[in-house]
């Protein structure tokens, strides 16, 4: 066990350090980095690309991914050194989660060679951003139900459907598309994944509003869109282990943090000092004290399960399902955190001046958690993983397991 | 960096599980229970005799010389199996000051005697009135101990106890008081593990050796310290709960499935897993600061103690749900761990003090802006 560098990771840190400081300015403090999903303007989209390229010209970003891929082949060490370092920089909000934490695994698993040459270097360099056409309404947690079409016609696919909760639609060039090719086999058997150009006809994005008045994400409206089956990703019917890997990644991408952001627990220390409780500052009362106390330690926890997530990785381990833990304590953490601080203010209970004060800050904290508990799979289907795959508890009851789509009411 | 134990760690790991899976059982706990004190002789011979005794203490003095990292996979496996013997007050507290604090000669008197087993030892630290140093009112005038030190883990048991007390000037510092000697009655009190038996001790003018260097800092430290070793204990009872929670949820049947295919059970289950996991990394950093000496040891051992008492409460009190009727019961095994997690939270006190001692070393945010990524 050993949470210091080794020389190696010593030099790594320096290096990144140098190139960090001759290209990014130092965080002040005094501005809010947003949640990686919370990027809505164009203004963004493009400094977060123009970002991304130059991590990629610096040899920055793809730190874990292959040589051959134009990644820098480096260890999950590096990446830690990496998003440590990269936190303390004023930089824009990482609009590539999907791209390189969902996207780019799956097409390495399962991507022909031409789709890796093709593609993997421009999701680098971070010119095509992308998405993840999965969840539709009839199909959230159970995916495999999902009713989009993909008919074979000549060399092409034609898909017809809809998808929804697609975040970042909007400012994505491309998308992975899960679809239904064969519809006379059991659900989870004739599904099919497809790699998609956003603007292509037949396609069209709709944002969603959500409950923190941000707008994230999107349905999508699939009418007669034609996908050449060189586009193709993965066999026919055999897209349900391809969607595996991408949602297990999902849960890796998020235990470790890379993208979901929200307050820490120490911002409620200067919020209570400045609050009133029973006639004294309210950061010298015992239940509040007792309190950050305990948002500190399970936000520390999950920190360092993360790193223990990393370290698994770079032993050749699969800590896939240990992602599952860091998923499920994320959002209610968060919102606990967010509810706290809210109360904190009295009986104004989070009502302030200005949208983007500090409490408002925390106000949007609030309305952003339950999100972090829904996406990337609920935390009820997180608990099923980890009942079922870490502590070996009978899987859920599927009465259409073994009935073909077509046949299921 | 490595957030996880090394090669060799594992290693030391599974001699050590091996040796106790061959020599405990949940049977003899309740042996223990029903007689109500005592501890299991046997398995303290069969420690002393692999080395296990003396693992942090000097070679020089008969010990195995190793860290802090491998007294805390230790304290992981005692707790997993439950061992009955007078082991963390002696291991986390004892030994670390003796080390730390001891003279050659107060070194050599103690630590070979512990290591082979034939000296028991703990701590007082203690007494009525809480654990903050500011709150010890034991005293100790021309080498003479007077006061009371309650409650003490193993005092029944001891032969000497490293005991926190004032000097005649009212500074805490660390007293070797031999428990065997003149001055000392030791009452037995009544605790929630009776397989760890807690003591008064009643000093009436024992004498007391100091040990040099041990002032209010040092004591703090070593109570971080010992957070961070109880806090692997507590892991592995809360995670052995956990364990008989999951066979018991595939063996009983009800409503013609196993207890375990019920949601309202996996999920309670899961959030015991993730209690000990998230528990556990914070007791890995916590594990690698006390091995460092690092400058965050303070809130790295509260957020582990805060962390580990929580999942280990948890754990227990579920593992007796999960199992109904019968884990109500005297004879089946859940109690045991629920017993023993009281007992390593009266170690060393409950959230209450940990929660002050983590925001206290907190370091405000120099603004009050959100950070993420």
């Amino acid at each position: 066990m050993d949470f210091s560098d080794t020389p190696e990771e010593a030099a790594f840190r320096k290096d990144a350090c140098a190139w960090l400081e001759a290209n990014a300015t130092l965080r002040d403090g005094s501005e809010k980095v947003q949640d990686a999903f919370m990027a809505n303007t164009p203004e963004e989209v493009t400094a977060a690309q123009a970002w991304q390229k130059r991590k990629a010209e610096g040899g920055w970003a793809g730190i874990t991914w292959p040589k051959e891929y134009g990644g820098r082949g480096g260890n999950e060490m590096q990446q830690i050194i990496w998003n440590q370092e990269e936190g303390r920089y004023k930089v824009p909000p990482n609009i590539f989660v999907v791209s390189s934490g969902l996207v780019a695994p799956t097409l390495i698993a399962h991507g022909t060679d031409k789709q890796k040459t093709e593609i993997l270097p421009s999701l680098l360099s971070g010119e095509g951003v992308w998405c993840q056409l999965f969840s539709e309404p009839a199909a959230g947690s159970d995916l495999a139900g999902i009713r989009t079409r993909a008919r074979r016609d000549g060399d092409d696919w034609v898909i017809t459907g809809q998808k929804i909760w697609t975040s970042g639609a909007h400012y994505s060039g491309y998308g992975i598309l899960l679809a239904r090719s064969n519809p006379d086999v059991a659900k989870h058997k004739g599904l099919t994944m497809f790699v998609v150009k956003m603007d292509s006809p037949g396609i069209e994005a709709r944002r969603i509003k959500q409950i923190s008045g941000h707008s994230s994400f999107n349905e999508v409206f699939l009418d007669e869109l034609r996908i050449p089956d060189s586009d193709r990703l993965g066999p026919v019917d055999g897209g349900w282990r391809v969607a595996m890997t991408t949602l297990t990644n999902e849960r890796y991408t998020l235990a470790i943090g890379r993208s979901v952001g929200g307050m820490r627990a120490e911002e409620l220390i200067p919020l209570a000092s400045g609050v009133t409780l029973n006639g004294r500052p309210a950061i010298e009362n015992d239940q509040v004290r007792a309190k950050i106390a305990e948002f500190a330690s399970r936000q520390r926890g999950m920190e360092f399960t993360s790193y223990r997530i990393m370290t698994a990785l770079s032993r050749d381990k699969e800590p896939m399902v240990e992602g599952s833990i860091g998923k499920l304590m994320l959002g209610k953490l968060r919102q606990e955190m967010a509810s706290f601080a809210l109360e904190l203010t009295g009986s104004t209970a989070g009502i302030s001046d200005q949208p983007k004060d500090e409490t408002g800050l925390w106000r949007v904290d609030y309305l952003t958690a339950p999100g972090n508990r829904i996406s990337g799979g609920s935390d009820e289907i997180q608990r099923n993983i980890i009942a079922e795959r870490l502590l070996g508890m009978p899987p859920e009851i599927r009465t259409d397991k073994d009935t073909p789509f077509s046949q299921l009411k | 960096m490595n957030f996880d134990f090394s090669d060799d760690q594992e290693e030391i790991r599974q001699a050590v599980a091996k040796l106790l899976d061959g020599h405990t059982s949940f049977a003899k706990s309740h042996e223990l229970l029903d007689a109500g004190a005592g501890f299991d002789r046997d398995l303290w011979a069969k420690l002393a005799e692999g080395g296990w005794l003396g693992v942090t203490i000097p070679e020089v003095h008969g010990g195995s010389g190793m860290g802090a990292v491998e007294l805390a996979i230790l304290a992981q496996e005692m707790g997993r199996t439950l061992a009955p013997i007078p082991f963390g007050a002696a291991q986390y507290l004892a030994i670390p000051a003796l080390v730390e604090f001891g003279s050659d000669a107060q070194q050599a008197a103690l630590l070979p005697e512990m290591a082979t087993g034939q000296k028991i030892a703990t701590v007082a630290l203690a007494e009525t009135c809480g654990f903050a140093p500011g709150a010890v009112a034991a005293k100790v005038v021309d080498g003479r101990i007077s006061g009371v030190k309650s409650p003490v883990s193993d005092g029944a048991v001891a032969d000497v106890a490293i005991v926190a007390a004032l000097d005649k000037n009212d500074a805490p510092g660390f007293y070797i008081v031999d428990l065997k000697g003149e001055g000392v009655q030791v009452e037995p009190l009544v605790g929630m593990d009776p397989t760890r038996p807690q003591s008064r001790l009643v000093f009436a003018g024992a004498e007391a050796d100091q040990l040099a260097g041990a002032n209010a800092a040092a004591i703090d430290r070593l109570m971080d310290g010992a957070a961070v070793l109880v806090a692997f204990e507590q892991l592995g009872v809360a995670g052995q709960a956990l364990d008989i929670s999951t066979k018991y949820a595939l063996e009983r049947t009800a409503f013609g499935r196993p207890i375990g295919s019920f949601q309202a059970l996996k999920h309670r289950m899961a959030d015991m897993f993730a209690k000990i996991e998230l528990a556990r990394s914070n007791a890995f950093f916590g594990a690698w600061a006390l091995a460092e000496n690092d400058e965050r040891l303070p809130e790295a051992a509260a957020c582990a103690r805060l962390t580990a008492l929580e999942a280990c409460q948890f754990a227990g009190e579920e593992a007796i749900q999960i199992h109904g009727g019968i884990g109500y019961t005297w004879i089946a095994d859940p109690h045991l761990f629920l017993r023993r997690g009281w007992h390593l939270k009266a170690m060393l006190g409950p959230t209450t003090i940990w929660s002050e001692r983590l925001v206290s070393a907190l370091k405000a945010p120099e603004t009050t802006s959100a950070k993420a990524v």
